[in-house]
């Protein structure tokens, strides 16, 4: 059986930054993802991120992502691609299935998740029709693979991934007819939002989608305006000349591998739903396997990288590879740093949420 | 449905190699690495596939290789998720109807 130190599992914000982190104090690190480049969701967030300066505000996301792939490069990080982690067992062991024919195990002294999260859907006749999808996906589509999967654009949602992914449609040329909001305010950041009202789109709050209609695709929409209690209002159908419906409506974390290496779970919704049990150095109910980025609940790139360095560290700490001074110092700064970014009116309810979950006595 | 060329941010797109993939027996080009999916989204294919028992049409829904709803039989294999597979030269791609037949011995 192959023997690693450190085998962090996803190679996008949480787990790039996990991997480089360990590597720096010491540990030989193993990082592995199933897609054919690293990154994860990074390089599709043409944006430039919020936060402060020591957050790499200002910098769009593709390029905190080539940052921190030449860095994994300068430390020698050993990297799988087109790997996929298929179980956990005996709290060391990973199974990993590499380029979809070797099957391999690996042998971890400590193992670091930074799998992800998945898009919601919302059901509605017609939802399953093809034309819609997940924002995210129109956002890989655009940003990634230069494709417009549509010209005529619906966006269910008005967070910041509903209103980001809506100017980065503006931006890539499609026409954005309207985004409708279930909740009788917006949900994004105003700055982002303004942009998109300055194009001229239409905002309807109290709103949502009632019904997607088209033989193989969709060619219309239907949207409805909503009551208190959240139910449609009869005779306020609205007709909208659509070809996609992007689906803004939050996401799950990516908590299998967790789960069935046993692994605590507890429910968080407004971190997304079943979230692994962790504590504040992010190690899980078992104490090697660690957590970094949306898997520990969701919330986005910035927070991820600071988890993925707190997680990293943590284990490389547990191994033994810095002291006790080392290690609270960079962890402090780290912890703060991610502090910084759960603070105000969109993240102190995340910073609660997350105490919640580190406060939580484990049964 | 169409190629984003110049792009704000991005810039314009690079230039690639092109590659023929057949898609339903029609060869069309593709750009060389793209995935499955991109390539046919470029073409304004409509759908990927049908459903085992009501033959509903299915496109792309997450397009990170999650949620399985753009799979196609490519190379003869079924059940291949486009969004996360690389168009190569020659490639045979088909619309998969219900759980799509294996055609080739493994």
């Amino acid at each position: 059986m192959e023997e690693r130190e450190v085998v962090v599992i996803g190679a996008g914000p949480a787990g790039l930054s996990a991997a480089l982190e360990a590597a720096r104090a010491g540990a030989h690190v193993l990082l592995v993802d199933e897609n054919s480049k690293p990154g994860g969701q990074l390089f599709k967030q043409i944006h430039k991120f919020f936060g402060s300066h020591e957050h790499r505000a200002g910098v769009r996301g593709i390029d905190i992502g080539t940052q921190l792939l030449e860095e994994a490069e300068r430390l020698d990080i050993e990297v799988w691609l087109d790997a996929e982690a298929c179980g956990i067992f005996n709290t060391t062991d990973v199974w990993i299935v590499r380029n979809k024919e070797k099957s391999v195990t690996v042998r971890a002294k400590r193992i670091i998740l930074a799998t992800g999260a998945v898009e919601n859907s919302v059901n509605f006749p017609g939802w399953s029709l093809p034309g819609v999808m997940g924002a995210g996906a129109a956002q890989t589509m655009i940003n990634l693979h230069r494709v417009l999967p549509g010209q005529k654009i619906l966006m269910v949602g008005s967070g910041n991934v509903g209103i980001i992914v809506s100017y980065q449609l503006l931006q890539a040329g499609a026409d954005v007819k309207a985004v409708v909001e279930a909740a009788p305010r917006l949900g994004g950041y105003g700055v982002h939002t303004a942009k998109v009202r300055r194009a001229g789109v239409p905002f309807y709050t109290s709103h949502t989608v009632l019904e997607a209609r088209g033989t193989d695709h969709v060619e219309s929409a239907t949207i409805v305006q909503l009551d208190d209690k959240w139910k449609p209002i009869p005779g306020t159908e609205k007709e909208l000349d659509v070809d996609t419906i992007c689906i803004a409506a939050g996401l799950t974390p990516l908590v299998e591998l967790a789960f069935a290496a046993g692994c605590e779970p507890l429910y968080s919704p407004l971190l997304g739903g079943m979230v692994p049990w962790h504590d504040r150095s992010m190690a899980t109910s078992i104490p090697t396997i660690y957590l970094a980025g949306d898997i520990s609940g969701v919330e986005e790139a910035s927070t991820a990288m600071e988890e993925g360095r707190m997680a990293g560290l943590s284990a490389a700490y547990s191994l033994g590879y810095v002291d006790r001074e080392t290690y609270a110092v960079g962890f402090d700064a780290a912890e703060k740093r991610m502090l910084a970014l759960r603070s105000g009116m969109f993240g102190q309810k995340r910073r609660d949420a997350k105490a919640a979950i580190v406060g939580h006595s484990r049964g | 449905m169409q190629r984003i060329i110049d792009h704000p941010v991005l810039g314009p797109l690079p230039e690639v190699k092109m590659v023929r993939i057949i898609v339903d027996g029609e060869s069309l080009m593709a750009r060389e690495g793209e995935m499955i999916a991109a390539a046919l989204i470029a073409t304004g294919k409509k759908y990927f596939r049908k459903t085992v028992k009501t033959h509903e049409p299915r496109g792309i829904y997450c397009g990170i290789g999650r949620c399985t709803d753009c799979v196609m039989t490519v190379n003869g294999i079924p059940n291949v998720r486009t969004c996360v597979t690389p168009v190569e030269e020659g490639m045979v791609i088909e619309t998969q109807m219900g759980y799509g037949v294996w055609k080739q011995e493994q």
